[in-house]
């Protein structure tokens, strides 16, 4: 890997140039933002260690870094949310030395967070203009005013809407268009987007680049922090990626590929190979004859060999997460059978499933598969608790302990202590939790929703090395995911859902990105 | 040292209790020395606080899964008044005394069924039907207290045998028998919540219900076993109040209910499900206790005063749990 083109930064080559660059040009600058050894403690611990950004009026610029790197920290320093403990923000020529949130936004500072923060009660005309409207201290709302506002606001980046439509009924997509539109609305010269693209569909993605280079041609300058690398190469002409709390790189992304932009982001190498499926007269553990349940998918019929690693990819609504629940027994079919190794079974509840033999990782880890304000260890006995209980029910919290432990360390789980809540975890960690609890118990098949969305790169390769040795090992998995990349290397073969039929099963050998694009859409 | 240390952390919130507990303890003695530190009053005070520490216990059962139970004290009465209804209609008066003890057996046994049948509707409604706890058991403490008023014309019941009043008034070896009835509920109440694959699973439903029913749990049943227990205890509180009253009334305890909130929340119960434990529950209602009949000890404080001060006591304790719990939050985002 070549250094020399992609400029590693150290605070002495960082000191120079800048040195250079305060005795140079002191009226207009180029950046809209500087912000100079940076540095941010919590309690004892350093968020960011003396770090740098710099962002070039009107360009697109990507910020990447796992969790915990100080990605959230530095937003929230910009925007004047936190104050800094030692550097420099110099916004658009001036220098602060501290800033308040009032004073980011009269600098032309938007953040858009992940959750948007929008009143899903409300209507799009009302989220729009009730800050305007709060601004200015009225005591009485005008509708023809507020629709005005709104009118003006979604103007500026050409976006069709039902302004009287309820936030609530929208998809995320266009939730952010509102968002965004809103931003614009106080002149904004640098919008920060927090993640935008972790809960929305690949065509929304594509509308929501257009709109970003739309911005860029009014020349608002674009923080975008992301860790897809596909998106980074076709929407940031610059990047900038941290690792705890410190600058690793920065350059142009031009200069940036996978192996690189993934090593800058962990630490370490990381090669993946695709899943070969290598078993000879494995047995069928898994087999589905015409199930159908209602407003979820119908006549599906497919089979699962032992061992085998089998993607389903389809459009949201394809039915995909139903059919995950009614395997696992959340929903009852309403017609067709399933067989487990050749036998007949009965799952119509979540108990049914687990005795069968089927675990399930929900597609939203935080309200459906943790307890997030519980401790770690009970998070991952959950399953194991009535084998270590005796004629009382009481539990054995050694033994639970002890498992808990095993599996921490199975796992590589990165942790304090298993009585910590397992809430305070990174999204990869709790994950791994949430996995642990399943393999704890002797599973005949895992099905994996969504296995690995918010899950950093580096815990995210972990997952994929797991279960695909947990399938030598005779597990068989079902991974239900959208990221294409994931399915075609860590699956055997993947089925396509469309409208709530299956309409495709294929061998991943050989099987082109694109070519299942087409068939996922 | 170093067990002590670990102890303390392991729970922030008993050792924060055991020292209010001191605190409140020596300002009482300070204030009203020889008259708070006597065994009569300690002996009146054992009488009086395990009625109300079983409804807490009952509350705390409940708060526990993000729930709550506003039925307790009508539960409590109702079943007061079938046993008095029940001895009242089966003893005669030359019976002998081992066919009365049977029959209070009889009667509570018949209080303990009342009070399982009035968990489980309480458990139907929240688990099946899924209305609000809080509206359910409000519907339920309106349509138990109605029971038992129509069954007394809203009148006092008497006439109880004299054996109930004597054995819950006597004691074993100096320790009151309702002291005794409430330590053995307790100790059941928290091993069940602590140690139980029961308790730890009504913690998680209290937590999340979604990730419950994912976790394979079944949400119906685990709801009703909670409002059951729930009852039972104050089942077990209404059989202490009428022998101690030696009558049933349907509305007697009125002010328990609030008492009961106050303690539950006061031992470290989060009304928001999934946290706290029993232990907190029984020295709270040692510290309220204290508290109460210290205030009985002003002669110029009335009575009357008292709904203000529970009301304060708990609005405060609210205030400060939300403040502990936003401190510890911070430190927990910051590790």
């Amino acid at each position: 890997m070549s250094a020399a083109s992609l400029l590693p930064i150290t605070s002495a080559a960082i000191a120079n140039k800048y040195c250079v660059e305060a005795r140079g040009g002191e009226e207009v600058s180029d950046y809209i933002i500087k912000a100079e050894n940076i540095k941010k403690y919590f309690g004892g611990v350093k968020a960011l260690d003396g770090v740098n950004l710099e962002i070039k009026k009107g360009e697109i610029h990507c910020l990447a870094g796992e969790n915990g790197c100080g990605k959230s920290t530095i937003i929230n320093i910009i925007s004047g949310f936190y104050t800094l403990d030692s550097g420099t923000i110099e916004i658009d020529g001036t220098k602060y030395e501290k800033m308040n949130p009032k004073q980011a936004i009269a600098n032309g500072i938007q953040v858009i967070y992940q959750d948007l923060s929008l009143f899903p009660n409300l209507t799009v005309m009302e989220n729009l203009a009730i800050n305007m409207e709060v601004a200015a201290s009225r005591k009485f709302v005008s509708k023809a005013r507020m629709r005005k506002i709104a009118e003006a606001a979604v103007a500026k980046i050409g976006f069709k809407i039902d302004l009287d439509e309820t936030v609530e009924n929208l998809t995320v997509g266009m939730r952010q268009m509102i968002a965004i539109s809103r931003a614009l609305l106080n002149d904004a010269k640098l919008i920060i987007m927090d993640e935008p693209t972790t809960a929305i569909t690949k065509r929304e993605v594509k509308s929501l680049f257009k709109i970003i280079k739309q911005l860029q041609a009014q020349g608002i300058a674009v923080l975008f922090v992301s860790h897809k690398l596909d998106e980074v190469f076709e929407i940031a002409e610059r990047f900038t990626i941290f690792r705890s709390g410190k600058n690793v790189a920065s350059g142009n992304t031009s200069e940036l590929d996978q192996n690189k932009f993934t090593y800058y982001m962990t630490g370490r190498e990381i090669i993946s190979s695709h899943y070969e499926y290598t078993r000879e007269n494995a047995q069928n553990v898994l087999e589905v004859k015409n199930l159908s349940l209602k407003n979820g998918f119908k006549d599906v019929s497919f089979s699962l060999k032992q061992g085998e690693i089998v993607g389903i990819t389809g459009l949201l609504g394809s039915g995909r997460t139903e059919l995950a629940e009614t395997l696992f027994g959340y929903h009852a079919a309403d017609s067709g059978e399933i067989f487990i190794e050749g036998k007949k079974v009965e799952i119509r509840s979540i108990k049914q499933g687990i005795e069968n033999g089927i675990g399930y990782l929900p597609s939203d880890r935080v309200t459906e598969g943790l307890f997030l304000s519980q401790p770690i260890v009970d998070n991952i006995s959950i399953e194991k608790w009535h084998d270590y209980a005796n004629c009382l029910g009481k539990i054995d919290r050694t033994q639970i302990e002890k498992m808990t432990e095993h599996w921490a360390k199975e796992l590589s789980i990165a942790l304090h202590n298993i009585e910590d809540p397992v809430g305070t975890l990174s999204g990869g960690n709790q994950q791994k939790c949430v996995l642990a609890k399943w393999l704890a118990l002797d599973l005949k098949v895992l099905i994996l929703n969504g296995p690995t969305v918010g899950v950093d790169i580096g815990a995210k390769f972990d997952i994929y090395e797991l279960v695909k040795r947990l399938a030598k090992h005779g597990l068989t998995v079902i991974i239900i995911s959208d990221d294409l990349p994931e399915v075609l290397t860590n699956c055997n073969r993947v089925m396509v859902m469309q409208s709530g039929r299956l309409v495709e099963t294929l061998s991943t050998q050989g099987l082109d990105e694109s070519r299942l694009a087409e068939l996922a859409n | 040292m170093d067990t002590i240390k670990n102890a303390i952390n392991r729970d922030k919130n008993l050792t924060r209790l055991l020292v209010v507990f001191l605190m409140v303890f020596v300002l009482c003695t300070v204030l009203k020395g020889s008259m708070f530190i006597s065994v009569s009053n300690f002996q009146s005070m054992g009488k009086q606080f395990p009625e109300f520490g079983l409804l807490s216990i009952a509350m705390a059962f409940t708060l526990f899964t993000a729930g709550i139970d506003l039925s307790v004290v009508a539960i409590a009465n109702l079943c007061a008044v079938l046993m008095a209804k029940f001895l009242s209609l089966l003893i005669v008066p030359d019976m002998g005394s081992s066919t009365v003890f049977m029959m209070i057996a009889a009667a509570c046994l018949m209080a303990i069924i009342v009070s399982i049948l009035c968990g489980a509707l309480n458990g139907f409604l929240i688990g099946v039907i899924g209305i609000t706890p809080i509206l359910a058991t409000l519907g339920t403490q309106a349509l138990f207290t109605g029971f038992a008023i129509v069954m007394t014309n809203g009148s006092t019941l008497g006439g109880l045998p004299k054996q109930l009043s004597a054995t819950i008034n006597s004691g074993i070896m100096g320790i009151p028998v309702p002291i005794i009835i409430f330590v053995v509920f307790a100790a059941i109440a928290a091993f069940v919540m602590s140690k139980t694959t029961l308790g730890y699973k009504l913690r998680m439903l209290g937590t999340s219900a979604k990730a419950s029913t994912f976790s394979g749990f079944d949400n119906v049943r685990l709801f009703i076993i909670n409002y059951v227990l729930s009852a039972v205890f104050s089942a077990a509180a209404g059989i202490i109040m009428l022998g101690r009253f030696n009558s049933a009334k349907a509305d007697y305890g009125a002010s328990y209910l609030m008492e009961a909130i106050l303690i539950a929340v006061l031992g470290g119960v989060d009304p928001y499900g999934g946290k706290g434990n029993i232990s907190g529950v029984i020295v709270a209602t040692i510290i309220v206790q204290m508290v109460s009949s210290w205030l009985n000890m002003y002669e110029d404080i009335s009575n009357f005063y008292r709904q203000i001060i529970w009301g304060g006591l708990l609005i405060f304790v609210l205030i400060y749990n939300y403040v502990v719990n936003e401190r510890e939050k911070r430190q927990a985002m910051k590790g």
